[in-house]
């Protein structure tokens, strides 16, 4: 029987993208060795792309898969007299076209889903943390290198060569590929969830046009969906997933349709995506019901205030405010101190909030773009003119986000 | 003000990258310069070819003096430059810090010493 070459195509491309990380994560966890993996199993959909149209596609196609690939993985370290003995040779099924008799038994084989194994490898502390997140998107998304280097702007041979080297790196130091037990699971999980963040949270401040931003959001979701999927106790992971679907559910709101930047509190409520926000609040629920609180899920009920405005009409500052306060306490940081303070402001008035910023330490303030910016709307508020151009100045230099800079140029405008 | 950012890598980092391959790796400059653009501080920028194509000129010594290969052999070598045009050090250093040279080399950045009639 033959099948026409591309019905058997976009079928194997689909098999990629819904099954690529699972089938890596049994090879490498297998192997330890993520290149030879990803090399064998690229063999194996190579080999299906040529047999399936002759031969139809095999009833557990990824069965198949794994068999081809962990084959060929022997090949590369069998001699040649041992490979004989290996018992399941898929290169006879190609010749005679009958399935030897083991391929049955095995095509009930059940597979365990390694990709947790393989996260805790791409993100282990031997390994240098810029990769992390790199190494994940690779291995358990798929994701091509080139894409991932556009996504955080590197150049694409840069990466190529770190996530080689890493790679080499896992195989050569012996890191393990093992989910980790206790107060350790606590701590490593902890280098997930920031690689993940970061894939998400780079873009906002970092990118200099909107357009990639996207893509990051996206692949940060997914990357968290895998984590929740297998590790759906983890009241933090659950937190970070919270957070980057209400993330999700205001993308379409974060731009005007000319591109220009709108601020959380001023977007249109009827852009925001209610689907995204729901899956948020389900997230979110079930992560407090764990009753184990951390920064993320503080960082996702912080955006869940900001979201119930939908229903109510008016932001809770107060509740944002608390909810800061519990942030700093639990992981002080330059951004939350600012962000706090524009909550302060919005609650008890510019006055109040210009005091709330002088938490920051003076030199982290003297070069801190989002302390100019929020100090500016303070000064601006007040009357004090001179002050807020001064800042805003100061905010719109220190921005490399062409949205950003046009927002404060035009909010400078606006003053008197 | 006037800021130029001097580039330098390892030329020996990319001994190895194809052709094809370079050009994508010099692609991430054009969103780069097209971020100063847009932003309106971009005043200039080259990338050069490698040392080993250099040629050294002087008159120092009193006769004209040409030597083949760089000035002097360096860890990292000299690669590029961009000059912006922003306010202060702070803003130089934030647009310095996108530069994407900062992820396989480093980036120094100096303050013009011309006087702005020369400009």
């Amino acid at each position: 029987m033959t099948i026409p070459n591309h019905l058997i195509e976009a079928r194997i491309s689909k098999l990629m993208r819904a099954s690529y990380g699972r089938l890596l994560a049994i090879l490498a966890v297998q192997s330890r060795d993520i290149s030879a993996a990803e090399d064998a199993l690229a063999d194996a959909f190579e080999r299906a792309l040529k047999t399936w149209p002759l031969q139809g596609e095999p009833d557990n196609a990824e069965a198949w898969l794994i068999t081809v690939a962990r084959n060929r993985l022997n090949d590369g370290r069998k001699s040649a007299a041992s490979k004989r003995n290996v018992s399941l040779d898929v290169e006879t099924m190609e010749s005679d076209g009958t399935m030897p008799a083991s391929y049955n038994t095995m095509r009930t084989e059940v597979f365990n889903d390694e990709r947790l194994k393989l996260m805790f490898a791409c993100t282990h502390p031997a390994i240098d943390a810029n990769l992390h997140a790199p190494l994940m998107l690779q291995t358990v998304l798929g994701i091509e290198a080139a894409e991932i280097a556009n996504i955080f702007l590197v150049p694409p041979a840069t990466l190529t060569q770190r996530l080689v080297r890493a790679k080499r790196k896992i195989r050569d130091a012996g890191i393990p590929f093992t989910v980790p037990e206790g107060d350790q699971l606590v701590e490593r999980l902890d280098s997930v969830l920031t690689a993940i963040y970061a894939t998400y949270a780079i873009g906002w401040d970092d990118a200099p046009t909107g357009h990639v931003i996207d893509d990051r959001g996206a692949e940060a979701v997914h990357l968290c969906d895998v984590l929740v999927e297998l590790l759906p106790e983890q009241p933090e992971a659950l937190g970070l997933a919270a957070f980057l679907a209400y993330s999700a559910g205001r993308d379409g709101a974060r731009l005007s349709e000319k591109g220009e930047y709108i601020p959380l509190d001023l977007q249109d409520i009827a852009k925001w995506d209610r689907a995204w926000l729901a899956k948020g609040d389900a997230l979110l629920a079930r992560a407090q019901a764990k009753g184990r609180f951390g920064a993320y899920q503080i960082e996702a009920a912080i955006q869940s205030v900001h979201c119930d405005r939908r229903k109510s009409g008016v932001t809770d500052w107060s509740s944002i405010v608390s909810l800061y306060d519990g942030l700093i306490a639990l992981s002080p940081s330059a951004g939350a101190l600012v962000a706090r303070a524009a909550a302060v402001g919005a609650l008890h008035g510019p006055q109040a909030g210009l005091v709330a910023l002088q938490a920051l330490e003076p030199e982290i303030a003297a070069r801190f773009q989002p302390a100019f910016a929020c100090a500016a709307h303070f000064y601006a508020q007040l009357g004090r003119q001179d002050e807020a151009r001064h800042a805003f100045l100061k905010a719109i230099s220190l921005s490399t986000s062409v949205p950003i800079r046009h927002y404060l140029m035009d909010r400078m405008q606006k003053l008197r | 003000m006037r800021y130029t950012f001097l580039l330098y890598s390892k030329e020996s980092d990319f001994a190895d990258v194809a052709p094809e391959d370079m050009g994508e790796q010099l692609a991430v400059y054009g969103k780069y310069i097209q971020a100063l653009k847009d932003a309106g501080v971009f005043i200039d920028t080259d990338w050069l070819q490698p040392t080993m194509t250099a040629t050294t000129v002087t008159l120092r010594g009193g006769t004209k003096q040409v030597q083949d290969g760089p000035f002097a052999e360096t860890k990292e070598q000299f690669g590029g430059y961009f000059v912006v045009d922003v306010p202060d050090l702070d803003a130089a250093l934030a647009w310095a810090e996108k530069c994407p040279n900062v992820h396989y080399g480093l980036v120094e950045v100096r303050a013009s010493a011309m006087p702005d009639g020369q400009k």
